[in-house]
């Protein structure tokens, strides 16, 4: 057993635990985009940033793939965390714009702003089908491909690949629902079954802002 | 080749070798390394070949083809020994000439001579110029005596005899203590104690006793290398430094990563590999030591990420190239799950030296911090364009101005990136700083790999930063998000800025941005990459307020912020820049000022380039 201190209280959890789930178990909610119980931990989003304090320093770190360790104290919403957060999830709305979640996740978090230009993607990269598809299915019918802002999930060559077994698991984990949007032709692409992919018709951001929600055309969930 | 079996058929078969070799001989040396041979030094070599055989003087004058030499501004370079007569800048057309005046009448020519920038002197022999004898080149001399597809140069040097030391006179743990004394630290950028990662990946469980060594040839830095030229000139000097290595953590595989770009790397690392395995210097039972260690080459495919150390062990085993968390270390769970010592090229090459000097000898040279000597390649705005090698705590001035021989063109000195894309840029206010380690990334910058980017009064410091970020946006693997987006819209601001479309709270925005990045991205490209831009603001904030606040680019060097002009006055109407115009925007009669179109003007800068009267005006 490993013992460690969580936003002021001390816990014990079992080696090998990663700090999220330690807090998890405390009932902390540290929100997570790339993250899920059944797949290996990636840290890719770093939305589950927490602060590893260490005497008078401190550092950042990915709580979904950080090892509990002996004597760590960790805080998992302090000014350094929520102001990283908050940038982050505006990187993501910037990129991509009309993903319900991550608007959810921004309104959460108190950020009704974007500073910087808006994208039009729609596939926040965490990897979640992919890992699902190699992982739960044994399948690996996508992968990533491209490097950099040209990274994309893809199949191989842009054909359905023999390993697909249309199970629908990748739209099924997508945390953005936007999985299929990167498949050009959509019959021959992965399963066809894209019920989630209806455009929303908002404005280019939507943060719930409260004063203007029903007005401008915005669309209510 | 015999396979050699014990450390006296090595000193042997040296002794044989030094014996067949007249060290008053004359030898005729031309250095081929990549980029002696962009310049043509190929052709220069087979025409000595040539002129040398036309004459019938093939066996009594030796010729020798070695790797780069480091001066890189004055190749292809010939050099005649034993007076070591240099020539620079030779072409195939010069040889007859050379060989007929200066190797057979022992006269010196004049014309072909290596003339100081600074006093203007011609000098005759490589040991005298200037560029060469301020530095400390450890890693970097032999390079100069060996011709890398011969294991016989190496061996006449004195090579492998640091091997058989290790082997026969030293126990693993005594080579690690020798290399801890020695405050060895990783050459690749990061400045890690070698000894202490040795001995993690030593002490570290493995179920089947499978440890791993790879040498990191996966050298990207723009304008960086060092590590090329040390496997282009000098593989075995690396070789050995890795069997020392491997001997020391009880390893018998051992990987090369070499990028595909360098493909005389490649070459010359492959034959360097098969001859020494002939010899027995590598392979089962190294010089009948018992001593079992084979290495063999990975190509990288392109990726600058992957010379990233969880990212190349990803490639490595055929996966895609992108780091993982390193809160185990790869000492402890690396490449295949085993424990795995990465050094990069520069710090195997340290090895043998460290255990065939000693310690003491080695921690001698360089700060109380950063021990020995570390090789950067001086590139940008300089006069003596090359590598060079120097003992940590040099001042940047003493690498700049002496060594480098200042700017050219008389023009000023403005900043020195250093540390490679996501290091930093530093003032001249900090010319006097002492490079080691610690000292640059109190400076806002890094080691890096050793890049060294000189920037003149005419380079914009904001486009500057906007070429790094450029750089990193694209190599970035695309994995996290503050690495991947982020940087995508610190160029989305900075390319705003450039274009004079920068507003109020860019800056702040991008030192926020910048710090966010920083602190939260997944690996050490991420972590380092808003250097560029932090560094710039923090020492050029005025250049980012130029252009922010009053459009314009100080430098003049973003187009969308300048405007050329002709100076009626200074104009003679001579034509040039007519003729040069590539979009015929300039117009005017003979012998009568020009005028240019500006909706024609496309800003290339080609009349300012051509014009003799300085009458272009940007402003």
């Amino acid at each position: 057993m490993v013992e460690l201190t969580i936003d002021g209280i001390k816990t014990r959890v079992l080696e090998g635990t990663t700090v999220l789930e330690a807090a998890g178990e405390m009932g902390i909610v540290i929100p997570t985009l790339c993250y899920h119980p059944g797949l290996s931990a990636y840290g890719a989003c770093r939305i589950c940033i927490v602060e590893v304090v260490n005497g008078n320093s401190s550092s950042l770190e990915a709580s979904c793939t950080l090892p509990v360790a002996e004597g760590q104290v960790i805080l998992t919403n302090s000014a350094k965390v929520i102001k990283a957060r908050k940038v982050i999830i505006e990187l993501l709305i910037a990129s991509c714009p009309n993903s319900k979640t991550l608007q959810d996740m921004a309104a959460e978090m108190g950020v009704n702003k974007i500073r910087f230009k808006i994208k039009d993607k729609d596939c926040i990269l965490c990897g979640l089908c992919v890992r699902y598809c190699k992982e739960q299915m044994q399948s690996g019918g996508i992968g990533f491909i491209g490097r950099g802002t040209s990274r994309r999930v893809a199949t191989a060559f842009g054909v359905t690949p023999e390993e697909c077994r249309n199970c629908g698991g990748c739209e099924w984990i997508c945390p953005v629902r936007e999985r299929a949007c990167m498949t050009d032709d959509l019959v021959n692409g992965l399963c066809g079954r894209c019920q989630n992919l209806v455009p929303v018709e908002t404005c280019p951001v939507c943060t719930r802002c409260s004063e203007s929600v029903g007005a401008h055309g915005h669309k209510v969930y | 080749m015999k396979r050699l079996k014990s450390a006296a058929e090595l000193e042997e078969l040296q002794a044989r070798i030094l014996s067949r070799r007249d060290p008053n001989r004359t030898c005729v040396v031309t250095s081929v390394g990549t980029c002696g041979l962009a310049r043509g030094a190929e052709d220069v070599a087979q025409a000595i070949s040539k002129t040398l055989s036309d004459l019938g003087l093939k066996d009594s004058i030796d010729v020798k083809t070695t790797g780069c030499q480091g001066f890189c501004e004055i190749e292809p370079v010939v050099v005649i020994y034993p007076e070591r007569i240099l020539y620079q800048q030779v072409t195939p057309a010069d040889i007859p000439e050379v060989i007929s005046e200066s190797v057979i009448k022992n006269e010196v020519i004049e014309r072909l001579l290596y003339s100081d920038p600074s006093t203007g002197q011609k000098i005759i022999h490589e040991q005298d110029i200037p560029f060469y004898t301020k530095q400390n080149r450890l890693l970097l001399d032999n390079n100069r005596l060996i011709d890398p597809h011969k294991i016989d140069d190496y061996l006449a040097l004195g090579g492998y005899s640091t091997l058989a030391k290790a082997l026969f006179e030293m126990v693993p743990e005594q080579v690690l203590e020798e290399v801890k004394k020695a405050n060895l630290r990783g050459r690749g950028g990061g400045g890690f104690p070698t000894a202490r990662k040795w001995e993690s990946c030593r002490n570290a469980p493995s179920s089947d006793g499978v440890r791993y060594v790879i040498c990191n040839a996966d050298e990207g830095d723009p304008g960086a290398y060092m590590d090329r030229s040390l496997l282009e000139g000098n593989p075995h000097s690396v070789i050995e430094g890795m069997v020392i290595g491997a001997y020391a953590i009880g390893s018998h595989y051992g990987y090369v990563y070499v990028r595909h770009e360098y493909p005389l790397a490649l070459k010359n690392l492959i034959i360097a590999l098969e001859q020494a395995r002939e010899y027995g210097l590598l392979g089962e039972n190294i010089l009948g030591s018992g001593f079992d260690f084979d290495i063999k080459i990975s190509r990288g495919g392109g990726a600058f990420i992957c010379g990233e150390s969880t990212a190349l062990m990803a490639s490595l085993e055929g996966k895609i190239g992108e780091p993982r968390p390193k809160h185990i270390h790869t000492v402890v769970s690396g490449l295949n799950g085993k424990p795995t010592n990465l050094n990069n090229v520069e710090t195997w090459a340290n090895v043998p030296l460290i255990i065939n000097k000693g310690a003491d000898w080695y921690s001698q040279i360089g700060t109380e911090e950063s021990k020995g000597t570390k090789i950067f390649s001086l590139v940008g705005k300089i006069n003596n364009t090359g590598l060079v090698e120097v003992p940590m705590g040099i001042t940047l001035r003493e690498i700049i101005y002496d060594i480098g021989g200042g700017i050219p063109d008389g023009k000023k000195f403005k900043a020195v990136q250093t540390g490679g894309p996501s290091g930093g840029c530093i003032p001249e206010s900090l010319l006097d700083l002492p490079v080691d380690f610690e000292r640059l990334v109190q400076a806002g910058s890094m080691m890096g790999s050793g890049g060294m980017i000189v920037a003149d009064e005419d380079t914009c410091m904001v486009d500057v930063a906007k070429y790094f970020v450029k750089f990193l946006t694209e190599e970035s693997c695309g994995k996290c998000v503050p690495c991947r987006e982020g940087l995508d819209r610190m160029l989305d601001i900075l390319t705003d800025i450039t274009e004079g479309q920068g507003k109020e709270g860019d800056i702040e925005l991008l030192e926020e941005l910048g710090g966010v990045i920083k602190e939260t991205s997944l690996c050490a490209l991420g972590s380092t990459a808003p250097n560029p831009v932090l560094s710039t603001i923090r020492y050029f904030r005025d250049e980012y307020e130029a252009h922010i606040k009053e459009k314009r680019c100080p430098a003049g060097v973003c187009k969308a912020l300048i405007t050329f002009t002709i100076d009626e006055e200074k104009c003679p109407g001579c034509q040039r820049c007519i003729k040069v115009c590539p979009q015929m925007a300039i117009s005017g009669e003979k012998k009568k000022p020009h005028i240019i179109d500006q909706e024609k003007c496309i800003k290339c800068g080609l009349c300012r380039d051509i014009c003799k009267f300085e009458a272009i005006i940007v402003s």
